[in-house]
């Protein structure tokens, strides 16, 4: 794999730092399969197993006062962000104490003081909001950037341009970031589209485009960072193609459930460019023992299995709650 | 001292006019708003008082542009959204309803979306189809949303000031067919209480429900009616979503009798909404059918001959209470 140097760019506090942020995703999406498959977790859940470097490689140049809006596949972008995972872990249990007070599930997810304005699982319904965050943010004269989080499926949307088209002609600072994992469901990228040319958008609608390895952290973070700075100058949007791979079927904890045969010789390539094992590789090129490593893996799985007791514990929404928050008095 | 008249059009302006210079946060944002045919006069010289930054004429992307309102609001922004023509917002059903509509209740009442989404009911003219759709009765579907329809100027300013300052999406929707009418019209700033009917007329013989153009409509066959001795109370709904169901049942229990006037279709309509709730919750009050003026179920016509029989007005109004009556 082509990789810069990232010993030399990132100290080793940083690779630690992007290290357990993936790691902390990964835990946590794979105790969430098992919950999934116990049936203890019920609401439609899709897991980002696989996709980890993008929301960690995109959140972390971010200040906690920008926005990010995600989609039904947003656990990493949350808590990338750094949305709280145990009132994310109750949301799924449908518990009051979840962020959304049992009324959202994993596909609506939402932690405000981290600047995760919202997850929705209707395709490319976000996009035009973190376009929305932008135009407020221009006109409040605030110099935070929105970011949109889908995936290529939402490209097929005519709301995708709408927005690129808009932000573009008002030099908006939102940086829309496309995770192309090659599904849109059951179906290959290449089942609906004539080309595999996303990164095509950009150019039509008169933006910079990156197209990186979604699976390298430190390519997602140099493209992220050159967004970043265009956007807080004032210079207008980014695009940002993530080519990656989801290890899961597109709902639920199976590897394949949607997907059919050709996927399984896919999955086991994309395996071995576990977006993991490079920041792991990283660290040890850096000198850093192996045993700091599994610590840090210990430290997240106490934080996950931590999450899930708070999960379990807390109480179910009254009945006599459920026409509260229609409206905002 | 004389009380100053402004036309529907300029209670409207006024209103927006108004919000803008009270709360930066206020800003506009739709299709022909720098145009001088485009919203009629309701958005005449805005941009030039307020600058084009904060009255944003859009591309042609209705679903874009609303889901872009949306998240200025729920960036800290009061936006007020413009489909000149109800028709066109049919594209942006997705962001009003899957996002709008929907965001406060499923953060679990952690987020909110203070948005105006107004649009223009712009029928008659043989503009047809796609020009006139008279389309609220599709929101009223919605839990999350708010709907108003103002049918005068002093209602027209007072609900568009209200609008903004509510926390919630409010769909506010005005009819062309009203922007000549004048009222009487207050110079200050002030609000109407979404959800609040008005009773525009005292009467005893039949209750007159009218929505929006047909609220005017209204009016004037009670005055028709009076000549014949027929004691009409009309009431002005104002708002469809809360829908003011106590004064519609309270007026319906001293009449006995209710006729609703609707310039849109009847099925699962607003008039439709009315008469369940009057059927299910006032059936005891009733000594007659409930009657409903609404239009033919058809898309709009274009041509005159045939828009002439398609718009109901007053005389259909009349006609409708004196059979009621007679019968």
């Amino acid at each position: 794999m082509p990789l810069t140097t990232p010993q030399k760019k990132y100290s080793t506090r940083e690779l630690r730092d992007l290290y357990y942020q993936m790691a902390k995703i990964r835990i946590a999406e794979e105790q969430i399969a098992e919950l999934l498959n116990n049936r203890e977790i019920n609401c439609p859940t899709h897991l980002y197993t696989g996709q980890e470097a993008i929301a960690v490689g995109v959140c972390s140049p971010l200040r906690s006062t920008d926005y990010v809006f995600g989609n039904h596949r947003s656990h990493g972008h949350y808590l990338a962000k750094g949305g709280n995972l145990k009132a994310m872990m109750a949301e799924l249990f449908g518990k009051e104490t979840g962020c959304s007070h049992g009324r959202g599930g994993s596909m609506h997810i939402i932690d405000k003081q981290a600047g995760v304005l919202g997850t929705v699982p209707i395709v490319a319904g976000t996009i035009p909001l973190a376009v929305g965050t932008g135009l407020s943010a221009k006109l409040q004269s605030q110099s935070n950037v929105s970011i949109a989080f889908f995936g290529d499926g939402a490209v097929e949307e005519g709301t995708f341009h709408e927005s690129m088209n808009f932000a573009s002609l008002m030099k908006l600072p939102t940086i829309f970031v496309c995770e192309n994992n090659f599904y849109s469901s059951h179906l290959n990228l290449l089942e609906r589209r004539a080309k595999d040319n996303i990164i095509e958008s950009s150019t039509l609608h008169g933006m910079p485009g990156h197209s990186v390895d979604g699976n390298n952290v430190f390519d997602v973070l140099d493209a992220t960072k050159a967004a970043v700075r265009k956007a807080r100058r004032g210079g207008g949007p980014s695009f940002i193609e993530c080519r990656t791979y989801r290890w899961h079927g597109h709902v639920g904890p199976s590897w394949d459930m949607d997907v059919g045969v050709k996927r399984k010789s896919e999955l086991e390539v994309w395996r071995k460019k576990d977006p993991l094992l490079i920041v792991k590789r990283a660290l040890l090129s850096n000198g850093l023992p192996e045993t700091v490593i599994g610590s840090l893996n210990q430290t997240a799985e106490a934080e996950v299995a931590a999450a899930i007791t708070f999960a379990k514990t807390g109480p179910l929404p009254p009945k006599e709650q459920l026409l509260a928050n229609v409206f905002r008095l | 001292m004389k009380q100053r008249k402004l036309t529907y059009g300029q209670a409207i302006r006024e209103g927006l006019y108004q919000a803008l210079d009270a709360d930066p946060m206020v800003f506009a944002i739709g299709q022909g708003l720098w145009s001088p045919w485009y919203v009629g006069n309701s958005m005449q010289g805005l941009d030039k008082s307020f600058g084009k930054d904060r009255i944003i004429d859009s591309p042609v992307s209705e679903n874009g542009i609303t889901g872009i309102a949306i998240g200025a609001a729920l960036g800290g922004m009061k936006p007020i959204v413009i489909h000149p023509r109800m028709d066109f917002m049919l594209l942006a059903i997705d962001q009003i309803v899957n996002e709008a509509a929907n965001w406060h209740y499923i953060f679990g009442g952690e987020s909110n979306v203070p948005i105006v989404i107004r649009s223009i009911i712009n029928r008659g003219g043989e503009q047809g189809a796609q020009h006139s759709q008279a389309l609220y009765s599709w929101f009223m579907h919605i839990p999350g949303l708010k709907v108003v329809v103002p049918s005068t100027a002093y209602d027209a300013k007072g609900l568009m000031l209200s609008s903004i300052a509510d926390n919630n999406p409010v769909i506010y929707v005005d009819d062309r067919w009203l922007y000549d009418h004048s009222g009487v019209v207050p110079q200050e700033s002030y609000e109407i209480p979404i959800g609040k009917a008005n009773i525009d007329v005292q009467g005893s013989d039949v209750t007159l429900v009218g929505i929006s153009y047909m609220a005017h409509e209204a009016r004037e066959a009670a005055k028709v009616l009076h000549k014949d001795s027929i004691s009409v109370e009309v009431i002005d709904l104002r708002s469809l979503s809360p829908l003011d169901t106590t004064t519609v049942l309270q007026s319906v229990k001293k009449t006995g009798r209710l006729v609703i006037a609707d310039g849109a279709w009847a099925t699962c309509g607003a008039s439709a909404e009315i008469a369940a709730v009057v059927a299910q919750q006032g059936f005891q009050y009733l000594k007659s059918p409930i009657e409903r003026i609404t239009l033919p179920e058809c898309p709009a016509p274009t041509s005159k001959s045939l828009e002439d029989v398609y718009y109901p007005d007053k005389a259909n109004i009349v006609s409708a209470i004196r059979t009621l009556l007679l019968s």
